[in-house]
């Protein structure tokens, strides 16, 4: 297990930090989210260009191949910048399901484009009751033909506005909860039946709520094994739930520095506040925050593409609660000592925030991510 | 742990309860418990209710439109208001500026202004922070000089809450630069239907905007609307701010949204079983509930030093950093409560009018934004390392 970046991660993170401090200022993001889909298609490209998007992706299908460290050292980068183009959906998400799951003809047909920057996927899983149990599946796969038909609701989907294809899971067999009998299909985002209400997120994304009514699908929609999704599904999951920890872990270095700078400038009482010792020490605990939490990421990142599924959901899990609450204290405490400031939607402290909040939601928040260390104990 | 009350407090709550039963409005009750909006009218609306039946200002002296309550009848009031949804009186006429004016005001803007409080006829605003002058407040620059029988005011407000609405303001203003930061400094009541008044939006976190910019230029406001002395205005804010800490504690609100809180952990189900059966989350209830029951007793305490005539101390203090700690648990455990439905973000959802379906459960549209929004609960008023600060000098003499 190495802690130091090699050569390629290290030119990766300065072309990326690059990039968002030349093309992702925050008043560029801003601009950005009022655009069709709540992205720039443009910067889509950009990275297409620049090679990120083919990163995870295997050499084998248009790829190159590279292990979720590699990726975890761009998701740093684009939390510093809080990018809001599809990189979870598509990519990780999107793309990662089709390599954890698809045939090599499936892998074939899509991944390449997804590393082109032409195709783009969402991934719909978790449903309105699911809270955060990923065995939660509603929504039902009924035979039809040779096919199948599709009916139920996805929750909180990310970019399925904009995706050309979903991934959607469905039962196919067995009751709601059951590991067993969950099966992935991809489906045509236009597809008759399918119908998506979508809204911003807090955080500044885009998602939808996909209803499928009796949505037809030939069985070479079926995305592997029929009714055996769910160990794909969790090493989706995991693996972008360790990412999404390496994003907040950028995102929460700039909102640290951010603080600090801030405290430098702000003068009350005749000094800047960062004088005053219970300011610094608050300040402290947040950079303090952010190191362990970064450095657990990193480490959970190594093991997540070799290990077997209990010693990966731990090592997830474990990353996933540290940077819960690192990030709740970064985010409070950085629009504290902000002041009134801090609460203005014209600062980007409080964006780091909302992001971060919702990280933790995501995939499950400390919480779970808790229950789920100690259960696999 | 409930009260313990005699019979006649027995009979108070009962009496309040079935008015309030009676009189809040069931869309207002919604709103206010959901924590959404409401407009100025709606505000005004409840206020004249309150007011019509007496009860609008009970802190006050009786001679004055007060009432005669025990600290444990004001206290069982707030609890019925709050556990009934009907919107909190705003604070800035009846518990702030009144108090000044009625201690140090002249007979004449008692009997001009105090009324016009009762009867929510004047909405008003806090000019205290600047761009400049936070947690600094004493270093405030906003310039009021002596012309004739005005002063003329110029300078910039900041923070203003609900200004949007308001039709006058009570100010600090600087007067003198020439000594001590904190004598120099002049409580002014500024009419902001006029020239020269400018109120300005900030839009918050939360997408939100009830706080703003006010630039006074040239703003005329006669010497009669001075209260008390002129350069003593410091006295005067401090003596208010106390005031603020007894009513930004908000037990009875916080009593309330935890018991929606519970509500809300009862309905969301996890791995088959309601949210609320989770050992976790039980704990962090109950660890809110304490902290609530600790911050009750000693706001009981302060009141009723009040009432036997001694006014909140710097101990009040505590009250305001327990009381936003505990508003800002309760905030944080209903984002993770509602779990994934924390993303949507849809503020047409909080307006009156919006007849769509929710996304997701109904309950769950205002409560990230509310979460985000209430981070201003440790700033305003005083951040609480401000308070931390007083108490160290003020009790510790440290």
């Amino acid at each position: 297990m190495s802690f130091a970046f090699n050569d390629d991660q290290k030119l990766l993170a300065e072309s990326a930090d690059r990039f968002i401090l030349d093309d992702y200022a925050f008043e560029t993001r801003r601009k950005i989210m009022a655009m069709e889909g709540g992205f720039s298609r443009e910067i889509w490209s950009q990275f297409a260009e620049l090679g990120w998007l083919a990163l995870p992706i295997p050499e084998a299908h248009g790829g190159l191949g590279g292990s979720t460290v590699d990726t975890a050292v761009l998701m740093e980068c684009l939390g510093r910048g809080l990018v809001v183009e599809p990189y979870l959906a598509a990519v990780v998400l999107g793309a990662g399901a089709v390599a954890e799951a698809g045939s090599d003809a499936q892998k074939n047909g899509i991944l390449p484009g997804v590393a082109e920057g032409t195709t783009l996927l969402a991934f719909a899983h978790v449903e309105p009751k699911a809270r955060f149990n990923l065995n939660h599946v509603e929504t039902r796969a009924a035979k039809d033909g040779a096919g199948y038909a599709l009916t139920g609701a996805k929750a909180v989907v990310h970019n399925a506005e904009s995706a050309d294809t979903l991934i959607v899971s469905a039962r196919t067999s067995g009751s709601v909860t059951d590991a067993d009998g969950v099966t992935l299909f991809l489906i045509d985002r236009a597809a008759a039946g399918v119908t998506l209400r979508s809204y911003p997120t807090i955080d500044g994304l885009r998602a939808s709520e996909v209803m499928l009514d009796g949505v037809k699908v030939g069985a070479d929609a079926v995305l592997g094994e029929v009714g055996k999704a769910m160990p794909a599904v969790e090493a989706v999951a995991d693996r972008a739930s360790v990412l999404l920890c390496a994003e907040a872990a950028g995102a929460m270095d700039a909102a640290v520095k951010l603080t600090v700078e801030y405290m430098k400038t702000r003068v009350q009482f005749g000094r800047p506040i960062g004088e005053f010792q219970v300011l610094q020490h608050r300040a402290v605990e947040m950079l303090g925050a952010k190191e362990f939490s970064r450095a657990l990421t990193y480490r959970a990142a190594g093991v997540v593409d070799g290990a077997n599924p209990r010693e990966r959901a731990r090592a997830v899990s474990a990353a996933k609660v540290e940077m819960g609450r690192a990030g709740r204290k970064i985010g409070q405490d950085g629009v504290q000592l902000h002041g009134g400031m801090g609460m203005t939607d014209d600062m980007a402290v409080g964006h780091y925030f909302k992001r971060l909040t919702m990280i933790d939601v995501m995939f499950g928040n400390a919480d779970h991510h808790m229950r789920r260390f100690a259960r696999l104990a | 742990m409930e009260l313990i009350l005699t019979p006649a407090e027995q009979k108070f709550r009962d009496e309040v309860r079935e008015f309030l039963a009676a009189n809040v409005p069931e869309d207002i009750k919604r709103k206010t418990m959901t924590g959404y909006r409401l407009s100025k009218e709606e505000h005004v609306s409840w206020q004249k209710t309150l007011y019509e039946k007496g009860w609008i200002a009970p802190s006050w002296p009786v001679e004055h439109g007060g009432t005669d309550w025990t600290p444990m009848q004001k206290h069982i009031f707030q609890e019925e208001c709050a556990s009934a949804g009907a919107p909190p009186v705003l604070a800035f006429g009846v518990v702030m500026v009144a108090p000044v004016i009625l201690k140090f005001g002249t007979q004449k803007q008692k009997d001009y202004y105090l009324p016009r409080i009762l009867r929510s006829d004047d909405w008003w605003c806090q000019g205290y922070s600047e761009p400049g002058s936070g947690s600094d407040l004493a270093s405030l620059r906003t310039k009021a000089v002596l012309n004739g029988d005005h002063y003329i005011v110029n300078g910039q407000k900041t923070w203003t809450t609900m200004a949007q609405h308001a039709n006058m303001m009570f100010c600090l203003t600087r007067t003198d630069d020439s000594g001590k930061r904190q004598e120099g400094i002049t409580f002014l009541l500024i009419d902001m239907d006029q020239p020269g008044v400018t109120v300005q939006p900030i839009t918050t976190i939360d997408g939100s905007q009830e706080i703003n910019n006010v630039f006074l230029e040239d703003v005329k406001v006669p010497v009669e609307n001075r209260v008390g002395e002129e350069g003593k205005g410091w006295t005067y804010a401090k003596y208010l701010l106390g005031h603020e800490r007894t009513s930004i504690a908000a037990v009875g609100r916080s009593k309330a949204q935890l018991a929606r809180l519970r509500d809300i952990a009862k309905v969301e189900q996890q791995d088959g079983r309601p949210l609320i059966e989770d050992e976790a989350f039980q704990k962090k209830l109950a660890e809110i509930e304490i902290d609530l029951l600790a911050l009750e007793s000693l706001v009981l305490r302060v009141l009723s030093d009040e009432s036997a005539g001694k006014g909140p101390g710097p101990e009040a203090s505590f009250l305001k950093i327990r009381g936003t700690e505990v508003q800002q648990g309760i905030t944080e455990l209903l984002v993770e409560a509602i779990g994934n439905y924390a993303h949507p973000y849809v503020p047409e959802a909080m307006q009156t009018g919006w007849n769509e379906d929710p996304i997701g459960p109904e309950y769950a549209a205002s409560i990230a934004p509310h979460y985000f929004n209430w981070r201003k609960a440790s700033i305003y008023g005083g951040s609480n390392e401000i308070q931390k600060n007083i108490i160290a000098k003020a009790v510790l003499g440290l």
